[in-house]
């Protein structure tokens, strides 16, 4: 049999709570008694069902993609053409002259980068003190820290717009990205994580004489590289997907980052003119689609994990 | 096991001094005071940004809903509850609560259940089901705002892709641009596109652990297909089905980046204007941010309520 290809990511400690429950150890149990005695036409039905939703799911961007390609007479034709011809990199070209497209590029890696690591460093040190440090009200710090989590943004973003209008922070990276460093999430996560290492080995560095932070680069993260490295990339991923806040920071091409870029292109461009936004679209989506299709074990293991706020 | 060095000051014994840093009492107290400095250390810039961004701007936001505030002004003068009875009384309030509704409601229910169904589907030995397990997910990986954008070239009601495959069996494209019900229907089918691969991979998470053998005795026991799926899978999976229906509830309520590229809450003024994006007009478009922090106080309030409601429901299930 093949590896399992999100069975393997799923199979582990980062389960959520709620799924684990009732959960027995052994793993390889499941499914196949269901499957048994089922005849061919219930095959036939499966494969059917999987050819369903693999063109539900695939055919909207696999038009997305051709259309890209395709010269403007052919997009504004019915019937549809499907195959662009010929083949044309126009929209493409038309993307990045009409609209500073790499700049919003740019910006894109700045903000998801600089929000990435404020984030995960916060995360870190925040849940290493909340797990491995004593010290009072520990345990109410810790309610303080996760009960951000219900909050939903949008009842926070008319004050925090006033707040960073206040200070000049409009169309500036450091009004996007300091609003957005918080990490409640990534605290929990990171918590559980070092709460489940076990105890003997963390007493026996602390015996051995390893201060705090030594215990926490020598001991206590290289134990934890599998859920940092899910924690990183959830991140990365809805900081790089990140709409609202950015949207209502940015009014131009300084430091609107990718999505909001579209938005613009789209305005201008929209409905008369799809092809440069649609190649646009396309080169959106790309990155994260690559990532995701090397990384996919460990992004949904942060993302599953990751489901209570994003 | 004093060493010399000390000897001299224990030498002089009943002096009342404190004793040496050697013993490990006081160097545990002095090793706790480090340790507390430490960890406010850690976890001061953290808190401090979730104080400032999150608690305090929440509070804040009650606050602006008694008064006028156009968002540029420097001055809010209170209003005490005008806001609140304009929304009570105002006709838009009817239809952007349904549509949160109808949004809402459609968009948790059949993203819970068709997640589920591809669930289980995927969880059936099938060859190549790993690749289509992917290809499920990915969606939910990828930008809202992109997603938007290419969505609305896919309804497209002249050149789209939807009129395309209406037209192969000779029916006419409804307008989905204009109008309302196939907007909302547009925006809606697009945020379940997009979010489907979060409640399959949830679900099938929770279907690799289940207890196969409950499954098979059901069977042994003459149980049909539909028995064993309500009585036997259902209540194994419901700490699963209750956990989903809070976050993708929230998650939906919460929709932007959709509804702002595609339709900008229209057509017709309002078609697809929820809660969350009447925040964001009345606010930011309007300049009425007094009433834009009332909406969002109210779906606040609603959004807390629900889920206090489903969590009551939860226990009282668990008891039962």
């Amino acid at each position: 049999m093949s590896t399992p290809t999100i069975v393997g990511s799923l199979d582990d400690e980062q389960l959520p709570q709620t799924a684990r429950r009732g959960r027995r150890r052994r793993a390889s149990h499941h499914a196949e008694a269901s499957t048994h005695h089922r005849g061919p036409l219930w095959t036939a039905a499966g494969y059917a069902g999987m050819v369903l939703v693999v063109l539900v799911i695939a055919v909207p961007l696999f038009w997305i993609l051709l259309t890209s390609f395709k010269e403007r007479g052919d997009i504004y034709v019915r019937p549809a053409q499907w195959w662009p011809d010929p083949v044309t990199g126009q929209n493409y070209r038309e993307l990045t002259t009409r609209i500073p497209f790499f700049d919003y590029v740019r910006n894109s890696v700045i903000i998801t980068s600089a929000t990435s690591v404020a984030k995960i460093v916060l995360g870190v040190i925040s849940a290493y003190a909340l797990s491995l440090l004593r010290f009072p009200g520990r345990s109410v710090v810790f309610l303080v820290v996760i009960a951000a989590l219900m909050v939903p943004n949008q009842i926070t973003v008319i004050s925090n717009y006033a707040l960073v209008a206040q200070l000049g922070w409009r169309n500036t990276f450091q009004g996007i990205i300091i609003p957005l460093a918080g990490v409640a999430f990534g605290t929990f996560l990171m918590r559980n994580q070092f709460l489940s290492l076990p105890g003997e080995i963390i007493e026996a560095a602390r015996l051995d004489g390893a201060g705090p932070m030594k215990l926490l680069w020598r001991v206590v993260m290289p134990m934890s590289w599998p859920t940092l490295v899910a924690f990183a990339l959830i991140t990365v991923v809805n900081e790089w997907n990140e709409y609202l806040w950015p949207f209502l920071m940015s009014d131009d091409e300084s430091t609107a980052p990718l999505p909001v870029g579209l938005t613009f292109l789209q305005n201008n461009d929209g409905v008369t003119n799809w092809g440069p936004v649609m190649a646009g679209t396309v080169l959106a989506m790309l990155p994260i689609l690559v990532l995701f299709l090397f990384l996919q074990r460990q992004m949904i293991k942060g993302l599953t994990a990751g489901a209570v706020k994003s | 096991m004093q060493s010399s060095v000390t000897q001299p000051q224990s030498a002089t014994p009943g002096s009342g001094g404190p004793p040496p840093e050697v013993g490990p009492p006081p160097r545990r107290s002095s090793g706790r005071a480090w340790e507390w400095s430490l960890a406010a250390l850690l976890l001061l810039p953290n808190l401090l940004l979730l104080i400032v961004f999150t608690y305090r701007p929440l509070l804040d936001n009650i606050r602006l809903s008694f008064t006028d505030w156009n968002i540029s002004s420097p001055i809010a003068n209170p209003v005490g509850l005008s806001n609140y009875i304009e929304w009570f009384g105002r006709d838009d309030t009817k239809i952007i609560v349904r549509n949160t509704l109808v949004f809402t409601i459609a968009t948790v229910g059949i993203s819970m259940a068709v997640g589920l169904g591809l669930a289980l589907l995927l969880d059936q030995k099938l060859r190549g089901r790993n690749l289509v397990r992917s290809i499920v997910f990915a969606p939910f990986v990828i930008s809202g705002a992109a997603i938007g954008i290419a969505f609305q070239f896919v309804f497209d009601p002249q050149f789209g892709l939807v009129r395309d495959l209406l037209a192969r069996i000779g029916v006419a494209s409804p307008d989905f641009y204009q109008e309302p019900g196939w907007a909302l229907f547009m925006v809606t089918v697009t945020y379940i596109w997009k979010n489907l691969g979060y409640t399959f991979v949830i679900y099938l998470a929770a279907l690799q652990g289940r207890r196969a053998d409950l499954d098979e005795a059901a069977e042994i026991d003459g149980a049909t297909a539909w028995t064993r799926f309500r009585r036997v899978l259902m209540p194994q999976l419901r700490p699963t089905t209750f956990f989903l229906s809070i976050t993708v509830l929230l998650s939906s309520v919460q929709v932007f980046d959709i509804i702002n590229v595609m339709t900008r809450g229209g057509p017709q003024g309002n078609g697809t204007t929820t809660l969350v994006y009447q925040v964001y007009q009345e606010t930011f478009v309007n300049q009425r941010a007094g009433y834009g922090a009332t909406v969002a106080t109210i779906m606040f309030v609603i959004l807390l309520v629900v889920t206090v409601v489903q969590v009551r429901f939860m226990d009282r299930g668990k008891q039962a």
